[in-house]
């Protein structure tokens, strides 16, 4: 990579190296996406070894887009909004550095040793311990990068961005090293300390977390800094912007539970997470209209400016998936929704509706300006990738729905005489085409990051030249 | 004291401090310091300053993208 965008004061390359695996990794996870979401069509398409059956590319597949991208996009996002809104470098170049490699490092493990069978069978936090140490290293210091840098900060304020981030930082690395805690038995094989219904509640309450602040407080920093700035007016409510995050964290920590409904769990914990996990929707609701009425005055901007355009789609799923979200925690609800495919429908509302096109906008902001222009290469390859990206969403929660309530009914339906209206496999043939749209809908997303990769490179090819202006395209 | 007691008596600590923190963000005498840490995203001058920092109405009815030069 040049040298020749060298800011004065800020270190932009640990945030061009993030920035660019960001698009690499969101590419390779999407990919795997589409390659199980074909098994589910064609079976066959496990090739029939174990090293590409469903089970073991899942996991890959939900690491690298969690992760792998969400992670590197969460990376680039916080180095670039810190250093700017605390107008001071980072805190250490070759802690950054490290950060960057280390994170990579683990990525490549992953990549390794998921395929190879190589599992701890905790949901999201497969990895064998050797590298949850790598990785609580590299979260380690992250951490010190990220506060050191507050810590040195020239303004007298922390801009509310800064504090989803350290929220994202700081719980992460407690949920990381609280769920991944076993005893080792060989290099590549652990036993989870806890046990039982414990070890169901412990992991549950990383995996929601790993939502709430993984997923939830990192992107909301990202939205709280890139929504003001391409709109170009600041945050609606910052007054609303700190009620909504100590609304947020507090109560996201209690709503685990409702993932393990109708378990051995004990009733009164699940009714707990079932409550806290309505009330959720106040600090949801609250920070996504705070997003959404920053354009308040602005709306005409969205007709010409296809990265807005991402920004407050995303916002709109956020809004959508935090509302459905509550209502699969009633318990009444999740008797019929549990163990579908709605599930992975309102999962990929919130994946790629909220994260990945809160990401998307970002990083055409973003990219740019790190490499020493205003504008993406092209403006209308943003707008093909925006009308790809929210077809394709919506194809994928669509047909997930319809398969998911299907399943649901089909399961509970039974014979005046107590037995079972189908059998299992029954449900499975029936869900057979909504299998198809969804595939339909992960290639639109593919196609859609595949313009943005052509988008990225031309963008920092043409910058790498005479960095004379551009024409504009819209 | 028996563990629901302590419970009740975090749960009514908790929502006081949500009800102060919200008296807090919302009183009056904090509004200029919030206005401040709001422009904080176009406080940093290292881009060429195309707009003034509060969002007003003439930077709004402008179209043409070509000027937006942050």
């Amino acid at each position: 990579m040049s040298t020749a965008f060298e800011h004065p004061t800020y270190n932009y390359k640990v945030v061009r190296q993030f920035a660019i695996m960001t698009v690499v990794w969101g590419i390779v996870g999407m990919a795997l996406g589409v390659i199980i979401a074909s098994q589910l069509v064609w079976p066959e398409l496990n090739l029939g070894l174990p090293w590409t059956s469903f089970g073991r590319l899942r996991p890959l597949h939900t690491n690298a887009v969690i992760f792998a991208f969400g992670g590197s996009a969460l990376f680039a996002t916080s180095y670039y909004v810190v250093q700017r809104t605390c107008q001071v470098r980072l805190f250490s170049d070759k802690l950054a550095a490290f950060t960057f490699w280390g994170w990579q490092a683990v990525i490549l493990s992953a990549v390794v040793t998921l395929p190879l069978g190589y599992t701890s069978t905790k949901e999201y936090a497969e990895l064998e311990w050797p590298i949850d140490i790598l990785l609580a290293v590299v979260w380690i210091s992250y951490a010190i990068v990220f506060l050191g840098t507050i810590k040195l900060r020239k303004t007298s304020h922390i801009y509310v961005a800064n504090w989803f981030f350290a929220a994202f930082i700081i719980t992460v690395a407690v949920l990381h090293i609280v769920n991944s805690a076993s005893l080792p038995v060989t290099a590549t094989f652990s036993v989870s300390i806890y046990a039982g219904a414990i070890d169901a509640m412990v992991q549950w309450w990383y995996g929601h977390n790993a939502v709430g602040f993984f997923l939830t407080a990192g992107f909301l920093g990202m939205m709280y800094y890139f929504v003001p700035k391409q709109a170009e007016r600041p945050v609606y409510s910052y007054r609303l912007s700190i009620v909504h995050f100590w609304a947020l964290i507090m109560v996201y920590m209690w709503a685990g539970p409702h993932h393990l409904h109708y378990t051995a769990l004990p009733d009164w914990t699940q009714s707990l997470g079932m409550v806290l996990s309505i009330i959720l929707l106040a600090p949801s609701w609250g920070g996504m209209i705070n997003g959404m009425m920053t354009l308040s005055g602005a709306w005409h901007k969205l007709r010409t400016d296809p990265t807005l355009r991402f920004l407050v789609v995303a916002l709109s799923f956020y809004g959508m998936s935090t509302f459905e979200g509550p209502m699969m925690a009633v318990k009444t609800v999740n008797a019929l929704s549990h163990y579908t495919d709605w599930t992975i429908g309102h999962v990929h509302a919130g994946a790629l509706g909220w994260v990945a096109m809160i990401t998307i906008g970002s990083m055409y902001h973003l990219i740019p300006r790190l490499f020493g222009r205003t504008e993406m290469y092209s403006v209308g390859m943003i707008a093909t990738h925006f009308w790809l990206a929210t077809v394709g969403t919506v194809l994928y929660i669509a047909s997930m729905w319809v398969n998911g309530i299907l399943q649901g009914l089909m399961w509970r339906a039974v014979n005046p005489d107590g037995t079972l209206m189908y059998t299992f496999v029954e449900a499975v043939q029936a869900s057979g085409p909504g299998y198809i749209v969804r595939l339909i809908g992960g290639l639109c997303w593919v196609t859609g990051m595949l313009i943005m990769a052509a988008n990225v490179f031309m963008t920092i090819r043409r910058g790498e030249g005479a960095r004379q202006p551009l024409p504009q395209t819209a | 004291m028996e563990n629901g007691t302590v419970n009740g008596v975090i749960i009514i600590l908790l929502i006081i401090a949500f009800v102060g923190l919200t008296l807090w963000a919302y009183s009056k005498r904090r509004k200029p310091d919030f206005d401040e840490a709001a422009n904080l995203p176009f406080a940093d001058e290292d881009e060429q300053p195309n707009r003034d920092q509060k969002a007003s109405a003439e930077a709004d009815s402008r179209h043409d993208k070509g000027e937006r030069n942050t």
